[in-house]
């Protein structure tokens, strides 16, 4: 994106126009004296001239179950209190706003109007297509609308968590109120997906602060992803891959292997397909995450992962080798495993470890397209 | 000539909510209408899916009392297939069921309800010293209290207001009469809204700790998933214990030092609210937090009962598993029963959704027609309320000292009687008084877990019955919880190791539902009546009443099932 993204200062207006620095100087001494202020007072009103104002957000809620704000209100840097006091304008949010009703409807409609290209949409939820859009009503206006609305106006929209970026819950099988993501809903917007159920909040203020920062949209990926969140799997980060590489697993629920921390792939552990940043910048401020609590990773920032199920099933049924297995059993095993995916990365790194050779990042196939129902 | 005042949405709450309230001459309310205006079909979603899978679906139901309904969601498996949890998940489950409660109850009352009562406004006008005056003898041990920190509240306020974008502050209602807050109170109000916004991501991190992540913990059927080994530095050992003990003693500072205090100060400038929004008198508890397996009922912290027209004499017995005690009515919910049926159990409840309402976008609803997507769950016939008013009454009702204890300090120190309580003040207050009772029963369940493990004890899931290989071909449960907001229930009915039918009855149901067949109106709607209104444009008065019981939307309307199929029988396994 080369547009800036963040709204300009009066300055910034008035420089475009051919206005110099000397020129803005006086304009601010006869604002000052227009507004009655006396002559110690025209620094402020310079100062006020040069901040770039807050960017206003709308915050819009559909289907969802308000995790995403939840988890919003989590981040530990930044904490929100700086996000919303001192970074954007948040002008309208359901979850929080002071006002309800019409008051906070106008709000809305205030800003499309005043600030159309101008504010950042993001949404929680997704919205429900069946019958008319009943299924998710706001003011009377079916939430589809207010969304539709609202989009086309907006400077770009942010896509919070899986609901928005993938449909989540409410969008698996059978899908009763035909909810549907973003941006199946909306084109010509640049869109941003931030899956997860919900979402790390150092992730989301992250890719805020990105945008407020470099004044730009993040680099995404071909999904809409950021790619400095959502680049690299779960696994290929997780401190137990060591003990996957081992060969060591937890093999029931607070068994030996579950109390030394062992790799949880064959509970059902999705981290070999599942990109996210939960095992680097694990949970609530760096405390864990998932796998670091003992269960398995079920994989909520992927498209689909309802319907990916059961959770516990583990995502292949190629054999997998035990750290006690013998070169011979491991070719055997080879042989047999005619499958891409998870279970042919995990021999393929036994057979590495066992005939000694160093692991290359091509040795690796990529998991994302393995063995699921 | 009435007047209709329609708030739509409803803010500062989970989920989409509307209220339409018809004002008699005098803009006192008259009668009022409460709407779901969202359904997701969580239930119907759930059919023929692996029943170890259904904690993670349900949980989804909300993100905001996340792990309510993964907690019933686990017990109603269990119950199905008779797993007893070792005692450590137990102690583990009640640390993260308090722990939510906790953090969801301060939430509530700072960043969901407080704006009802504290003009962010008048705040500008505080001077930061008697502010520090006043916060020193609302609350004499709070560190927090120094006149440099309240000024440098009030400038991060005025720099706020200043900037001229007020974001979610902005087009709201102060100046309203109804606003009775001094400037200095105000300015705390708005100090501790930081303070717990800061906080609250602090002590849920014992989610994260047991649960890998919050919003969304994990759970496990049988059990929890995190394993305890005092040997190894990679499962729950004495550093994290430590880590949860030093969070609970930061959630009792809060607790004991900032949020019963405010509750009380701000309490103490608005007695007419405690005459104001009684609403049913009915009151509905499940119970919970057991000391002896979630099956002996006369060891939970949380007793179980009903209380039936404010007669705190009598607590009725309640049993979740009688299907005669709850049934689901849809006279003025957007469904069909078939053969002219008005009242069903949810457990061969037949849900038809049949949306008759106008086309959006729409002015009004006809308070005599279908206006909602909720059904109007009934116990014994009567609309009754659920949540922290029910659990302190019953609990008080039941002659518990606990209880006893803190309802008799509250009255005492704002001078009012026990009937008070009965208000919407005295519903904000119960949630306060049930938190006092959670930070010390979390500090006793992590006594109680230590205690355990000291004893050689250090299981925590029970997997003899986790291969499906060894449940029965059939067989049904259910699973209850006391979520913030109240009485939540969920059944199952497992056939083939599937999910075969899959039902739920929340708390802000029975809270927000709308009138059943007998024109008895739900727990919102019935406490509106009668709540005098200063400036019908700007309702703040509904507000603090319906943000009294904490609206949860989106867990009120999960639960219909959209196919109109009759869901077949589910018999309870007592």
């Amino acid at each position: 994106m080369n547009k800036p993204f963040s709204p300009a200062s009066t300055y910034d207006v008035l420089r475009q126009h051919g206005i110099d620095r000397r020129d803005f100087l006086q304009f601010c001494i006869t604002t000052a004296a227009a507004m009655g202020l006396d002559a110690a007072m025209v620094p402020q009103v310079v100062s006020a001239m040069e901040t770039k104002p807050r960017i206003p957000v709308i915050w819009l809620h559909g289907l969802e179950c308000t995790c995403c704000s939840e988890s919003f209100i989590r981040s530990s840097h930044p904490i929100a209190q700086d996000i919303v006091l001192n970074m954007i304008s948040l002008d309208y949010d359901d979850t929080l706003q002071a006002a309800a009703g019409f008051q906070v409807e106008e709000i809305r409609q205030k800003l499309i109007k005043e600030h159309p290209g101008g504010y950042l949409l993001a949404v929680e939820g997704n919205a429900p297509t069946a019958d008319g859009g009943v299924y998710c009503t706001v003011g009377g206006n079916t939430f589809l609308n207010v969304l539709m609305e609202t989009a086309e106006h907006a400077k770009a929209i942010i896509a919070w968590g899986s609901c928005a970026s993938n449909g989540c819950v409410q969008a698996a099988r059978p899908n009763p109120t035909g909810a549907k993501p973003i941006h199946e809903l909306i084109s010509g917007k640049p869109i941003i997906n931030v899956p997860g159920c919900p979402p790390i909040a150092e992730v989301m203020t992250g890719v805020l602060t990105y945008i407020l920062t470099f004044d730009e949209l993040p680099e995404l990926d071909r999904i809409g992803r950021p790619k400095m969140f959502y680049g690299q799997r779960i696994h290929d980060k997780c401190y137990r891959r060591a003990f996957f590489d081992a060969g060591q697993f937890v093999e029931a629920w607070d068994d030996e292997g579950a109390r030394k921390g062992w790799c949880l792939y064959k509970m059902g552990c999705r981290g070999p397909t599942t990109y996210n940043s939960c095992s680097n910048m694990k949970w609530n401020g760096g405390v864990s995450f998932p796998i670091g609590s003992g269960h398995g990773c079920i994989g909520c920032s992927e498209a689909n992962f309802w319907d990916n199920g059961p959770f516990y099933q583990r995502l292949s049924s190629v054999v997998v080798p035990g750290i006690e297995a013998t070169p011979d059993k491991i070719g055997a095993v080879l042989g047999v495993a005619t499958a891409i995916g998870v279970g042919a990365h995990l021999t393929a790194t036994v057979a590495h470890r066992l005939s000694r050779k160093p692991i290359t990042d091509k040795d690796q196939p990529t998991a994302d397209k393995t063995e699921q129902e | 000539m009435s007047t209709r005042v329609v708030v739509d949405p409803v803010t500062r709450i989970e989920g989409h909510l509307r209220i339409e309230a018809i004002l008699n001459d005098s803009n006192h309310v008259g009668d009022a209408i409460s709407t779901g205006t969202m359904w997701r079909g969580i239930e119907v979603i759930l059919r023929d899916r692996d029943p170890r899978d259904a904690w993670a679906f349900c949980e989804r139901i909300c993100g905001v009392c996340t792990t309510v309904h993964a907690l019933a969601s686990v017990r109603c498996v269990e119950n199905a297939l008779g797993i007893r949890v070792p005692k450590n998940a137990e102690i583990i489950r009640n640390i993260m069921f308090l722990t939510q409660m906790v953090q969801d109850h301060v939430i509530h009352f700072y960043h969901l309800h407080a704006l009802d009562w504290v003009d962010i406004v008048s705040a500008l006008k505080a001077d930061p010293d008697k502010t520090a005056a006043l916060a020193q003898k609302v609350s004499p041990s709070f560190p927090l209290s120094s006149p440099g920190y309240f000024r440098d509240i009030a400038a991060t306020l005025k720099k706020y207001v200043d900037s001229g974008q007020l974001g979610i502050f902005q087009n709201a209602y102060w100046g309203h009469p109804a606003y009775k807050l001094p400037p200095e109170a105000n300015l705390m109000a708005v100090a501790h809204y930081l303070e717990a916004l800061k906080w609250q991501k602090e002590i849920i991190k014992i989610h994260t700790i047991f649960g890998g992540k919050n919003p969304h913990p994990n759970y496990l059927v049988g059990g929890i998933a995190a394993a305890v080994s005092m040997q190894s530095d990679n499962a729950i050992n004495m550093e994290r214990l430590n880590f949860i003990k030093d969070l609970i003693d930061g959630a009792t500072q809060i607790v004991e030092q900032m949020y019963i205090p405010d509750l009380l100060a701000i309490a103490s400038f608005y007695p007419e609210w405690t005459q104001i929004g009684a609403g049913l008198g009915n009151y509905l508890v499940y119970g919970d937090i057991p000391q002896n397996g979630i099956s002996d009922v006369s060891k939970f912290r949380f007793p179980r009962g009903a209380i039936l027209n404010k007669n705190l004499n009598e607590v009725l017995s309640v049993d979740p598993t009688d299907a005669s005690q709850v049934q689901e009515e849809i006279a003025h919910s957007w469904y069909e029963y078939s053969d002219g049926k008005t009242s069903l159990h949810p457990w061969d409840g037949e849900t038809s959704p049949k949306y008759t309402g106008p086309k959006p976008p729409y002015k009004q609803l006809d308070e005599n027609a279908k206006y909602s997507w909720l059904k109007s769950p009934r116990w014994k016939g009567n609309a009754m309320e659920v949540g922290p008013l029910a659990r302190v009454l019953v609990g008080y009702a039941s002659g518990n000292t606990e209880f006893k204890d803190v309802v008799t300090e509250a009255i005492g120190a704002l001078k009012v009687p026990a009937s008070a309580l009965f208000s919407t003040l005295g519903r904000t207050a119960a949630r306060g008084l049930e938190t006092r009772l959670a930070v010390r029963w979390l500090l006793d369940e992590y006594n109680q877990l230590v205690a355990n493990l000291k004893a050689g004890d250090s299981a925590t899931a029970d997997t003899s019955k986790w291969d499906p290989s060894s449940w029965p071909a059939e067989t049904k449960g259910y699973g209850f919880t006391e979520a913030p907001r109240g009485a939540l229930c969920h059944w199952i009915h497992i056939k083939d190791a599937k999910i075969a039918n899959y039902q739920i009855v929340v708390p802000s149901t029975w809270n927000a539902s709308p009138k059943d067949g007998k024109g008895q109106r739900g727990a919102y709607e019935s406490a509106l009546i009668g709540t005098p209104m200063a400036d019908p444009q700007r309702p703040l008065e509904i507000l603090r009443t319906i943000h009294s019981f904490d609206p949860c939307l989106a867990c009120a309307s999960h639960v219909l099932s959209p196919d109109g199929r009759t869901l077949s029988e589910v018999v309870i396994v007592p």
